[in-house]
């Protein structure tokens, strides 16, 4: 780890300020994903700006619009009665994540920016187009079973290994952003970028920006939302394919769907078309099965991913069989 | 206070280890002590160039050891179980991960900021690093039998009515023990101390000796708690012999701790093997022949074999067998004893093989092993015990194996297919020489000396036991010290030998002490009667200061005679989703005879530590290289994946009783190892019977699962 200077911030504003002096400064949340990174030399700020004791835990429902603190810790998120009974798969989706001794450190802003678990990225012996502009990319030919099959480049096929903004993604939630002219608020699929020919820029955060929260706006359909996480073993291991959907029935037909995948993509992955195709079907296995197939029809594999597709496929279907179910 | 072996004592280091008063080789502190940190190649195969001019600069720093003044030693394989280690005698660079500068500062922090800071060229050279790109060869030996031929198992196999012949693969998996690797080195003079997370001092003293060319007399090793060593902590590895070389170079004692990172690569592994099993039977079950075939990886510069198709010359009765083992050379450091070597992969094909042929036979896989019991071995020595039909028995009927229809997909869960599986295990019960001390002091109390080193397991407790029933003390009047070299000889902790060697010495050594006793009583035994109170009132009347009981218990004839192991059987459950092919083992029932069991909570801890890791090799343990440089990808806990609490179900041991007069003094055989033979082919056919899939390669993901 290289030296770097540690401050605190007091405010929002003062962290920002703090940031944009420096020009190399990270702010510090729960620090479960910037001080690996730090211990590894992959983040290598001058300024490390603790932000984690700044006002900004509260969660709040003001009629329909929840508003998390950026600096709500995940496990409290997940816990809160209104998050779990209005918007079903963000609970699940952040209980489903890391263990819980990380879950009680790990913050809601932290958590959204958190990055990619690709090998060749995270050890610094490796050419990586990400940690190194222009040197290449060693995850194309390498070991590459947990890459993405979705939104990759040539440069890049990391994954987007969250999970709770996969759950986001589904239910449009927003990102709201402090910035030096004041707050504004991004779609949360507008917060990433697909890697292009240039993966180190991950989001539309200008430097020094502030996530202050998140907010989201409670739908009845939301309340039947669902987050399903698959992976090798039972608990503490990031997703191989995730799926965030909600389904909203109306006579007997789907009126209308929500759809985002985890795992396979390099982005919080949402699934327009499959939304689309969706709403009016009947519900059943024919309708989610090609809803899935529109969802994966752009994949691409490579030599250790390939399985992604029918496992991501099969995880939509059965994710909207149990929304389904609780929407029925 | 007969009856106090066998029966559940608590640890008698238990309290030390929950309050943190047990202190580990890495907390050991010493006057002066400083840090090394070791700098490790990135490369496979090449040489290494190293300039540290900035780091020697860096705060703190007091030297960086490189090939160019690292103290000569004598780093070849220097007897059984010790390896050729890479340590800083040339350039050469033959493994990823292999050390290439020790950094050593006067802090922990300030040696891995500088270790950051030095800088290695390599000029490359070509590698090894796929297992399929390997030659294959014939090893020298390995200690065991590398090849094994009876009658034509090929001619016997051609003939058969029913065959079976597959391919199974194991790949390569590391230990990781909850305490790393640790060393602290100092030098008085000659004369080393080493502080070593180690399963067995003496070994390490001999290899240590050799190495540096002195006495062994002038090495003490010392190993008092072990966070777990599972064959990873047998053999000497790189950095203990860096430790002592940067002691030697900076003139103080010098410590050095692995990384979890650094714990893949730079020690030991268990190596991938792919094994060819072919069975030959009669349409009544019975074989006529098997046939096991192994190869697997060692390094370019060392050889590691494991007895991987020994179990099939144990487990069932074939008037035809062949077993051959072969090696291929890889670029990585050299792999060596993990959790029952050899047997732990052989019984995963063994048994795989046999639910293969349950099927082909249409007879159940566990009357199938019932109607090949045998009752002698194959080169035809009987027994001296052997309990793999009470095992079955036993096993089948707690885990209610008679409600499995045997269909493939016959049985659900709601949505989920559930699987019933069954395998054997065996593992031979070893035994060498080991010496004891046990001293009754003069307030009649008593203190038991061995080198011996508890890893875990509860060798303090179960010697303490042993010592105290044969004087009639309490346990809480039995004071025991164990892990010293300066104490009296005792072998490694491995291949579950040592509470055979090392109890029955203990046993014997307290046998004397206690026929002293009863020369200082003038034969009447119930002189000994009351505990300490009693032996000290004898002693002061006899006008006794101590008494020293000592032995030297050796393997005995019976070895020739007998063939000893124990035995056992697995039984699994699973659900598997059919959808999303993800296996959660969800019920796990296995029955062993291993002798006599000193105590049985320890010895259940075995058996379910065994049950968890045959749940990580079957589903889930898998060390990933990028091939093209023979890198590890998975070095770290989130990417090498070992079972977490929600994949262990409830696991039931069942301990079946044995008597067995042959093996030993104490008439136990090993607890240690057999827990996992054959878990993994327990889990994997139940996965078969929940899929119709039978899988062959470990672990079973769920890609495996999905075509
Ligand atoms: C072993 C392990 C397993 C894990 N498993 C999972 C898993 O299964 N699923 C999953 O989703 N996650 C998983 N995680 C990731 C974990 O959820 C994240 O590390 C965590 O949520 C990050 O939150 P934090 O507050 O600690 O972030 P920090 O480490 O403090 O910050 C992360 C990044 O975000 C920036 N940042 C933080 N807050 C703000 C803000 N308010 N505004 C602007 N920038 C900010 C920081 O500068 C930094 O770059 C795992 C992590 C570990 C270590
Ligand atoms: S996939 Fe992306 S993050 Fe991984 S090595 Fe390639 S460029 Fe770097």
């Amino acid at each position: 780890m290289r030296a770097f200077e540690y401050v605190v911030a007091d405010s929002p504003a003062a962290a920002r300020a703090l940031a944009r002096e420096s020009g190399d400064a990270r702010f510090y949340a729960g620090g479960t994903t910037l001080v690996d990174l730090m211990k590894s030399d992959v983040e290598r700020p001058g300024r490390v700006i603790d932000i984690s004791r700044l006002p900004l835990t509260a969660i709040e429902l003001r009629g329909d619009v929840l508003r998390i603190g950026a600096l709500a810790r995940n496990s409290d998120v997940a816990y809160d009665p209104a998050v779990a009974r209005r918007f079903p798969a963000v609970s699940e989706a952040l209980l489903s994540g890391a263990s819980g001794q990380i879950r009680n450190a790990a913050t809601i802003g932290g958590n959204l920016l958190q990055r990619t678990r690709c090998t060749y990225f995270r050890e610094t012996r490796w050419r990586c187009n990400k940690r190194e502009p222009g040197s290449g990319c060693d995850a194309l030919d390498g070991f590459n079973r947990g890459h993405a099959i979705l939104g990759t480049s040539d440069s890049c096929i990391a994954t987007y290994p969250g999970d709770l903004a996969v759950a986001l993604c589904a239910l449009s939630a927003n990102v709201i952003v402090e910035g030096d002219a004041g707050e504004r608020t991004v779609a949360l699929d507008e917060l990433y970028v697909l890697p292009g020919d240039r993966p180190e820029r991950e989001n539309t955060l200008a430097a020094g920006e502030l996530i202050t929260g998140i907010e989201l706006r409670a739908e009845p359909l939301y309340e039947h939302s669902h987050y399903l996480k698959i992976r090798d073993r039972a608990s503490y291991e990031f997703a191989l394919a995730s799926v965030a959907c909600a389904i909203e029935l109306e006579g007997g037909r789907i009126a209308r769907a929500r759809l985002a995948l985890g795992g396979v993509a390099t982005v919080p992955w949402r699934a327009r078309e499959a939304e689309d195709l969706l709403a009016g079907s009947p519900p059943g296995d024919a309708a989610y099965r090609r809803a899935a197939d529109a969802a994966l029809a752009g994949a691409r594999t490579r030599a250790h991913n390939g399985y992604k597709v029918e496992l991501a496929k099969r995880a939509i279907v059965r994710a909207l069989r149990t929304a389904c179910g609780g929407a029925a | 206070m007969s009856g106090l072996v066998g029966a559940p004592v608590d640890r008698v280091d238990g309290r030390l280890k929950v309050t943190g008063a047990a202190k580990y080789s890495a907390e050991i502190a010493l006057p002066g002590l400083v840090y090394g940190v070791m700098v490790l190649s990135t490369t496979a195969s090449g040489t290494s160039q190293v300039d540290a001019d900035a780091a020697r600069r860096a705060p703190g720093v007091i030297a960086v050891m490189t090939p160019q003044n690292a103290p000569r030693v004598d780093s070849g394989g220097n007897g059984a179980g010790d390896r050729t280690l890479m340590v800083l005698q040339d350039e050469v660079v033959r493994y990823d991960r292999q050390p290439v500068a020790v950094v050593v500062a006067d802090t922990f922090e300030r040696a891995t900021d500088a270790a950051a800071m030095v800088r290695v060229r390599y000029a490359a050279a070509p590698a090894v690093t796929r297992f399929d790109a390997a030659a294959e060869y014939k090893p020298a030996s390995g200690g065991r039998d590398v090849d094994k031929h009876k009658g034509d198992a090929a001619a016997a196999l051609a003939q058969a009515a029913v065959k079976v012949d597959g391919t199974y693969i194991v790949p390569v998996e590391h230990h990781n023990p909850m305490e790393p690797h640790a060393t602290v080195a100092q030098w008085d003079g000659d004369q080393l101390t080493v502080y070593e997370s180690t399963q067995g001092v003496i070994n390490a003293r001999r290899t240590l000796a050799q190495t540096f060319g002195i006495p062994t007399a002038s090495v003490r090793v010392v190993s008092k708690f072990i966070g777990g060593g599972f064959g990873g902590k047998g053999s000497v590895w790189p950095h203990a012999v860096l430790a002592a070389m940067a002691a030697k170079l900076v003139n103080r004692p010098v410590k050095i701790v692995l990384s979890r990172p650094q714990m893949f690569g730079s020690v030991g592994f268990r190596p991938q093997t792919v094994q060819r099993v072919a069975l030959g039977a009669g349409s009544d079950g019975r074989l006529s022949a098997i046939i096991h075939e192994t190869s697997a990886q060692t390094s370019v510069f060392d050889e590691f074999m494991a007895g991987t198709g020994a179990i099939s010359a144990v487990l069932y009765g074939t008037p035809n067998l062949t077993i051959t083992h072969r090696l291929r050379r890889l670029n990585t450091s050299t792999p060596t004893f993990m959790r029952a070597p050899g047997e732990a992969c052989g019984s995963f094909a063994l048994e795989s093989a046999m639910d293969e042929l349950a099927y082909a036979t249409g007879i159940d896989p566990v009357e199938l092993r019932l109607r090949n019991d045998t009752q002698v071995d194959a080169d035809g020595k009987p027994f001296s015990s052997r309990a793999l039909r009470e095992a079955l028995r036993q096993g089948a009927e707690r885990f209610g194996w008679s409600r499995r229809d045997p269909r493939p997909r016959s049985m659900r869960d709601g949505r989920l297919l559930v699987g019933m599986g069954v395998a054997a295990a065996s593992y031979p019960t070893h035994r060498s020489a080991a010496s004891a001390l046990v001293r009754v002091n003069a307030d009649g109390t008593a203190l038991v000396q061995s080198s011996g080193v508890d890893i875990g397991t509860g060798a303090y407790t179960v010697f303490t036991q042993i010592a105290a029933e044969q004087l009639g003390l309490p346990v809480e009047q039995v004071r025991i010290e164990l892990g010293d070299s300066a104490f009296p000889a005792a072998p490694n902790a491995g291949g579950s030998q040592l509470t055979a060697s090392a109890g029955s010495a203990i046993k014997l050594a307290a046998l004397d002490a206690r026929a002293k006793l009863l020369a200082l009583a003038r034969g009447d035994a119930s002189a000994l009667i009351g505990g300490a109170a009693a032996i000290a009132a004898l002693m002061r009347t006899g006008g006794v200061e101590t008494i020293e009981g000592r032995s030297d218990a050796k393997p005995g004839d019976d070895a020739q005679k007998y063939a000893m192991h124990s035995f056992g059987a697995q039984f699994a459950e699973v659900r598997v989703d059919p959808d999303l092919g993800t296996v959660r083992v969800v019920r796990f029932v296995n029955a062993f005879g291993a002798g006599r069991i000193l105590n049985e909570k320890t010895a259940r801890s075995q058996y379910i530590g065994g049950a968890v890791w045959g749940i990580g090799m079957a589903l889930l343990e898998h060390t990933r290289y990028d091939e093209r440089s023979g890198r590890i990808m998975t070095a770290n806990l989130a990417e090498y994946l070992v079972p977490v609490n929600a994949d262990v179900p409830a696991i039931e041991p069942i301990i079946i009783p044995e008597d067995d007069p042959h093996v030993n003094e104490i008439g136990v055989k090993g607890i240690g190892e057999i827990g996992i033979v054959g878990a993994a082919a327990a889990i994997a056919n139940a996965v078969y019977h929940a899929t119709g899939k039978r899988v062959r390669d470990l672990p079973i993901t769920p890609e495996k699962l999905l075509a």
